[in-house]
């Protein structure tokens, strides 16, 4: 049983309030990162607008499975230089998509620090990244995978799929 | 021509050799990607890594300023290493044949080539030649095709009036000799343009013309009535062996787009060129630099729409 992804995000929004203050900047990774980081931004009445960034183009996997559709544009809509930026993304799990995330942000400018948030933790890490902020540490099966769900009314959910990558 | 070189048995692009064929899902996935690449060139660092370690050569056997220099910006922007080879210093004068050179230069390990040729079908013969892990893009060959072009028109368009659907879009003036015009008509058609016009004399319309579901006029005063979106095309005085034009002059009266018969089109058109302008030839200065027209966009359009093209193929 997966937790509830709005509780989740209310524990990310504490933990970020406590730590990171008002000044912060957040980034969402598409497309649940940009969801939460939309939450987040409410919740911590932060004043900076929200960064989204689709990391296609630094994907370590280009060479594989080449560019895939759907790429969606990427706006840092604030100075990268110098700010203090929170990283959003739905579910951590190799590390890999965050690598690509942050090689794209210096690519707007020198950030002063970035912090991760992840709403859960999968585990099966293949490069030193941790969460700075994180909502639960889940265990599930290789071959299955969670997915952060949007219905009609915004509310967010978290469903765990079987048999895909 | 042969489209089945373009599109490998999994319905992925291998090649961009012609407009012609492709599936509109394919032309909007190219445009999608493209919108991408406009927000990387608006950033501090404009280049991504996406085709790091790979070689593109630009193998052009005809002269071209805009279109040689936006695909050796979109390659660098990709990170790609770029070699520009000019064809009077190459080779070829000495007598080297087009796939002996293409053959050497995949000896030295390119990755992909971009093709401007004076004969059509250039771009496709490479192709049919190569391995299947180089790709062949081409930028032009005789009076074929220019599928970028095409494309980056495309995303002007859709930049300028939201989408395809509902538009009137006219191409004017050297149809016959233009290879843009032709990946034009093939690109409005598939992406569900209603109504695409083409205007200009009958010595410089191919016959049949009307065979490719374009709506043929002679004149600009109705030709350019209530449309949405005004393709110029340059008066190619290079390609024209025989007297199928009175004089520049004369042309100029009947088909430069002036601020008078740009009035007829609807009140936001917008006007577009291919480039090199011919000033006072087919279009008006006073045209060229107005508020209508996105000329200057189109190029800078053009960076984004070749880095969508060459990241999506050298991925495939």
């Amino acid at each position: 049983m997966l937790p509830d992804a709005e509780a989740l995000i209310a524990k990310l929004a504490e933990q970020i309030r406590r730590d990171a203050g008002s000044r912060v900047a957040l980034v969402g990774i598409y497309t649940g990162g940009v969801w939460i980081a939309e939450r987040l931004h409410q919740m911590l009445g932060l004043s900076t607008p929200i960064g989204t960034i689709d990391v296609s183009f630094y994907r370590d996997d280009y060479k594989k499975t080449g560019l895939r559709a759907g790429v969606r544009p990427s706006d840092i809509p604030f100075q990268v230089e110098d700010a203090d930026i929170v990283l959003v993304d739905d579910v951590l799990y190799t590390g890999r998509t965050i690598r690509a995330a942050l090689n794209e942000i210096f690519d707007y400018g020198r950030p002063l620090s970035i912090r991760l948030a992840a709403l859960v933790d999968r585990g099966g890490r293949q490069l030193p990244i941790c969460p700075q902020f994180l909502g639960a540490a889940v265990e599930i099966a290789s071959d299955q995978t969670i997915e952060l769900r949007r219905d009609a009314s915004g509310r967010l959910d978290l469903t765990l799929v079987t048999g895909s990558t | 021509m042969n489209t089945d070189l373009q599109i490998d048995a999994g319905g992925k692009l291998q090649h961009l050799l012609t407009i012609e064929g492709l599936p509109p899902e394919l032309l909007l996935r190219i445009l999608d990607t493209a919108r991408s690449f406009v927000s990387v060139a608006e950033r501090e660092v404009k280049k991504v890594p996406l085709l790091r370690g790979k070689a593109i050569f630009n193998l052009f056997f005809e002269p071209s300023t805009r279109t040689r220099t936006t695909f050796e910006i979109a390659a660098k922007r990709l990170s790609a290493d770029v070699v520009n080879l000019n064809i009077a210093t190459s080779s070829q004068t000495k007598g080297e044949t087009l796939l002996d050179t293409v053959a050497n230069l995949t000896a030295m390990h390119a990755d992909m080539f971009i093709v401007r040729h004076g004969e059509s079908g250039a771009a496709h013969l490479i192709a049919r030649n190569v391995g299947p892990h180089i790709h062949v893009i081409n930028a032009g060959d005789g009076r074929h095709a220019h599928p970028t072009q095409a494309l980056l028109d495309m995303f002007t368009i859709r930049h300028y009036k939201g989408g395809f659907n509902g538009l009137r879009v006219a191409i004017v003036g050297d149809i016959l000799h233009s290879r843009v015009a032709r990946s034009e008509i093939h690109a409005l058609t598939t992406l569900g343009v209603p109504e695409v016009r083409v205007i200009g004399p009958r010595t410089l319309l191919p016959r049949q013309v009307q065979n490719l579901g374009v709506h043929v006029f002679h004149d600009m005063e109705s030709g350019l009535k209530d449309v949405d979106v005004v393709i110029m095309l340059r008066l190619q005085h290079e390609r024209m062996n025989g007297a199928l034009l009175p004089s520049a002059g004369e042309f100029f009266k009947s088909y430069g787009l002036t601020p008078e018969k740009l009035a007829r089109a609807k009140p936001d058109a917008i006007v577009m060129h291919p480039g090199p302008m011919n000033r006072g030839v087919e279009i008006d200065s006073a045209v060229a630099d107005g508020r209508q027209s996105v000329i200057l966009p189109q190029v800078t359009f053009g960076i984004a729409v070749r880095m969508a093209v060459m990241g999506i193929l050298a991925g495939n």
